[in-house]
């Protein structure tokens, strides 16, 4: 299910509302759990306008699901908490009121871990998403919904967040393509924060060249987000079946201890094939990469524990019924409203900003981000891309990690790092392990999306 | 009594301002239904972001101008986190380390002169809501709360301890106020618009910081109830303890919050939602659009006009009094336009609580004139002011309707001599030596002359009369 499919079948006569009806039933037999809500009325509403006075905009009558992160006027959004049980966001965030200028169609919310705080969609007050190439597997997270409903087919566009690879893990292990833009980018206005200074909305889809274009859509100035910055191009117009002129950097650090020998092969084949495409590679060092989990964990935790202080139900969200004095209410909504993996990372938070620890983390992970900001810019001054793994095995089994938090933070090792730096980075499928899809990164230069589409558009081409 | 050590902590919100600090309500919410005036940047809704006002920062380096501060290259916001119902976010977007502003002065004029008060820094943050109860805070069984406030600009201007007494204290804040309306920043006849902490401590005793006071008046009161409090303490051998108080308006006195101040731990951190803003290539455009300020004024009225210090001090203290002052002496005598405003226009606005606004600069352009021409008497003049401020009207009518027209010289003349004749035993008096008697013959006159004649010429005639007139008893 690609958008040049959907918008031949709408242009040959089958109606959106119809081409709806469809999507919501293969969603609601599903097995998958992608969808936590499904905003059908809004959504078959919407699609009756495009039938009756024709699909407008770059992506009209097309069907999309949103992270549950990413607030949506009038639909439940709930970041997968059970603190946000019930809230039903009075605005748009501003990629959503791109979507609806461009006609895209809302379809509902999908799942996700608890606040974007995991790597396998298991931590979501709905239960985990399941991996369409092996139901027992994760899909990777926290965007793990997104890409699971595209990689299951159901619908061919999906936002995700992507705070330390959010996108492209599930991507990754789904096996579609996710894009975590430039920092500033895209705006984050409606976004609801886990760590602010990481995270960007990224799109998904089946092919890049769809990306492309859902990148166009939502990509842009906005003046209500002090990060935002105005677009360098057009993506989708940007897209050729030419590496010739690309420079590949292949830093070692990336493809150390932990990586899953199939997944090391076949990120060497893909590159191997770019090189058949006339780029060329050079092996690099990123000397500060060893250092990056540490900074960028203290950096997250931190700024969320800030961000999550104002969830006390006393506006908007879960209500226990009985009140008392305010800090018990809020202290007994905080205890039943928040999963473990967000407690853990509160708390974690709270203490690195404590008096006196201040400046023996946080200060030191805002440092190390310095420096490694400063790999990647001098690494990408003598290259244009850099290909790594996206993650450094394939999809585990449901279960299987949950119970090792410091395990499952060390599967961020080869995402995070271009957290820190903010530059853009893209998954692409690029082989199996068994049944299991492994995703190749192809990170670039700040606000240089285009060729890393570009590459990883030639990439696909090849491959198909 | 040993020697006090007073800083103050001083909130102000910059009211004049159209649009909250991070977003663009209004902040014209006075009289507004609660939460009225908000939107998901102000209510702190999930995903709602927060962007800084440019006139905010602007208005804010006016005013470390004009209090003397060093501005710094740029400038950021934290977050400071803590928890109350007002705080929407769980955090309040606030300045930490890089203030905008540092080490600036005011001049006060204390009773022992002029000294410099030091000024630690300035910096800005976002108000929060309103918590409103039903009675007292203690006694309400629910909290409500009014978020049209949150959001809105405040700046803290931080002293370093150099005042000494309460009245000092209150000095410091008028002077403070005076400056901010000049600058235009502030307006404050609105409710919340200013908030103060203070910190006293007598010689070498710990300090108590008494949060939120919410009235000029109020600082002072409760820096005297403090002072005296700790003063007791010492005389009973009883150590003061460092701790936090409130300050309750009604009682006058100050209650303890909680001892072992800094127990809180805001865990300040940069504010990832915002950039750094650079300032100091701002400054030179503002520095253009600075008004002349209160201490200038004072100086050029003295030298322009020739008036007295105490005239100038009084006029300066409303930008809108020095106004009036200017649009009048460039009308008629500066001098006596400074007198008949500092001394008696200014005492009657006191009187019935008004603003300058409500007297115009043309009628006192008109008094002061027939005064000049000696057409009315100083009294007569007084009676014109507090008619027009009382039942309005113009002043040749209010002349004419009251007939305070004074009375020719001639006329005042012949009443002298009436009187003489009809009082002998009063000349007899005054011829001998008893000076009262010749104020009750210019009571007579006035009597006569239904208060027209002017009471300083009918004593002169008096006297010119009684001494040329045969002191009839001495010769006999």
């Amino acid at each position: 299910m690609n958008v040049d499919g959907l918008r031949e079948m709408l242009q040959s006569g089958k109606s959106a509302e119809e081409l709806l009806h469809s999507i919501f039933d293969k969603i609601e037999r599903s097995k998958l759990n992608a969808f936590v809500t499904l905003a059908k009325e809004s959504a078959l509403e919407e699609a009756r306008r495009a039938d009756k006075h024709g699909a407008k905009g770059m992506l009209g009558g097309i069907p999309i699901g949103i992270k549950d992160s990413i607030s949506t006027k009038g639909i439940q959004t709930t970041c997968c908490s059970k603190i946000l049980e019930g809230y039903i966001p009075p605005y748009d965030a501003h990629v959503i009121e791109r979507l609806k200028a461009e006609g895209a169609i809302i379809i509902g919310k999908t799942n996700m871990d608890e606040f974007a705080m995991g790597t396998s969609t298991e931590t979501s007050c709905f239960g985990p998403t399941r991996n369409p190439w092996d139901l027992n597997r994760v899909p990777g997270g926290s965007s793990g919904g997104s890409a699971a409903a595209v990689a299951g087919g159901e619908i061919p566009l999906a936002l995700g967040s992507d705070t330390g690879g959010s996108v492209r893990c599930p991507a990754s292990f789904c096996g579609v393509v996710g894009l975590k833009p430039t920092y500033g980018s895209v705006s984050r206005y409606g976004l609801i924060a886990y760590a602010n200074s990481l995270e960007q909305i990224g799109p998904f889809a089946g092919n890049v060249k769809d990306v492309a274009l859902l990148l166009d859509a939502i990509s842009g100035y906005d003046p209500r987000d002090s990060t935002s910055v105005a677009k360098k191009c057009e993506y989708l117009k940007e897209l050729r079946d030419d590496v010739s002129d690309v420079k590949i950097g292949v830093p070692k650090e990336f493809f150390g201890e932990g990586i899953d020998e199939k997944v090391e092969k076949a990120v060497w084949s893909g590159i191997t094939a770019l090189e058949d495409g006339g780029a060329s590679y050079t092996e690099i060092s990123l000397p500060h990469t060893k250092y990056s989990l540490a900074a960028y964990y203290i950096i997250a935790m931190s700024e969320a524990s800030s961000n999550l202080a104002r969830f006390d139900g006393l506006r908007y969200g879960l209500r226990l019924g009985k009140d008392k004095d305010w800090h018990t209410t809020f202290s007994e909504i905080k205890a039943q409203g928040f999963g473990e993996e967000v407690k853990r990372r509160i708390l974690l938070g709270t203490y690195a900003l404590s008096a006196g620890y201040y400046g023996k983390y946080y200060l030191k992970a805002l440092k190390v981000r310095t420096l490694i900001k400063r790999d990647f810019e001098s690494a990408l001054k003598d290259t244009n891309v850099l290909i790594t793994p996206t993650m450094p095995f394939p999809a585990f089994k449901i279960g299987e990690k949950m119970g090792e938090p410091l395990a499952l933070y060390l599967a961020d090792v080869n995402t995070v790092p271009i957290n820190l730096a903010g530059v853009p980075s893209i998954s692409v499928p690029c082989g199996f392990a068994g049944k299991l899809p492994i995703g190749m990164q192809i990170i670039g230069r700040h606000f240089d999306e285009a060729t890393i589409l570009r590459t990883a558009y030639a990439f696909e081409r090849g491959m198909t | 009594m040993k020697e006090v050590i007073i800083g103050l902590e001083v909130h102000v919100q910059l009211n004049k301002l159209r649009s909250k600090l991070f977003c663009s309500c209004s902040t014209q919410y006075h009289d507004s239904e609660p939460d009225t005036h908000t939107c998901p940047v102000c209510l702190g809704l999930p995903g709602a972001l927060p962007v800084t006002n440019g006139k905010a920062v602007d208005n804010a380096i006016k005013v470390a101008l004009a209090l003397n501060c060093n501005i710094e290259e740029w400038t950021m916001f934290y977050r400071k986190n803590y928890y109350y119902p007002d705080l929407v976010k769980g955090f309040q977007i606030s300045q930490y380390d890089y203030p905008i502003a540092t080490n600036g002065s005011i001049s006060l004029d204390t009773e022992d002169g002029e000294r410099a008060i030091r000024i630690k820094r300035v910096h800005m943050e976002e108000d929060p809501g309103r918590l409103v109860h039903v009675g007292t805070i203690d006694k309400s069984k629910y909290s409500l709360i009014d978020y049209n406030r949150s959001g809105v600009a405040l700046l803290e201007v931080v002293t370093e301890p150099d005042l000494r007494t309460p009245k000092e204290a209150r000095l410091f804040l008028n002077k403070l106020k005076n400056i901010l309306e000049y600058l235009d920043v502030f307006d404050s006849s609105l409710e919340g618009s200013l908030r103060v902490d203070a910190n006293v401590s007598i010689a070498g005793g710990k300090r108590a910081e008494i949060k939120n006071i919410s009235s000029y008046k109020g600082v002072e009161k409760a820096l005297l109830f403090e002072i005296v409090r700790q003063n007791n303490l010492v005389r009973r051998g009883v150590k003061v303890v460092q701790e936090t108080r409130h300050f309750d308006e009604v009682r006058g006195i100050t209650i303890s919050l909680r001892t072992k101040e800094g127990e809180e731990d805001y865990r300040y951190f940069p504010e990832p939602d915002l950039v750094p803003i650079t300032i100091r290539d701002r400054v030179d455009d503002i520095k253009k659009t600075l008004p002349e300020l209160p201490d200038a004024k004072r100086q050029r009225f003295a030298l322009q006009y020739g008036i007295s210090d105490n005239h100038a001090k009084v006029l300066i203290s409303e930008l809108g009094l020095a106004n009036f002052f200017e649009t009048v002496a460039t009308e008629v005598d500066a001098n006596l336009s400074a007198t008949w405003i500092a001394d008696v226009l200014k005492g009657e606005l006191n009187y019935r609580d008004l603003d300058i606004s409500a007297f115009s600069p043309a009628h006192m352009v008109q008094i002061l004139q027939m005064l000049k021409k000696d057409t009315i008497t100083e009294k007569g003049a007084v009676q014109v002011i507090r008619t027009l401020l009382d039942e309005g009207g113009t002043p040749s009518e209010i002349v004419k309707r009251k007939g305070l027209l004074k009375i020719a010289a001639d006329v005042s003349e012949n009443a002298v001599f009436e009187v003489l004749a009809e009082n002998p035993a009063a000349v007899q008096d005054y011829h001998d030596g008893k000076d009262e008697a010749l104020n009750f013959l210019v009571g007579q006159v006035m009597k006569k002359t239904r208060g027209r004649a002017d009471p300083r010429t009918v004593s002169k005639l008096l006297k010119e009369k009684l001494q040329n007139a045969p002191d009839n008893h001495r010769e006999a």
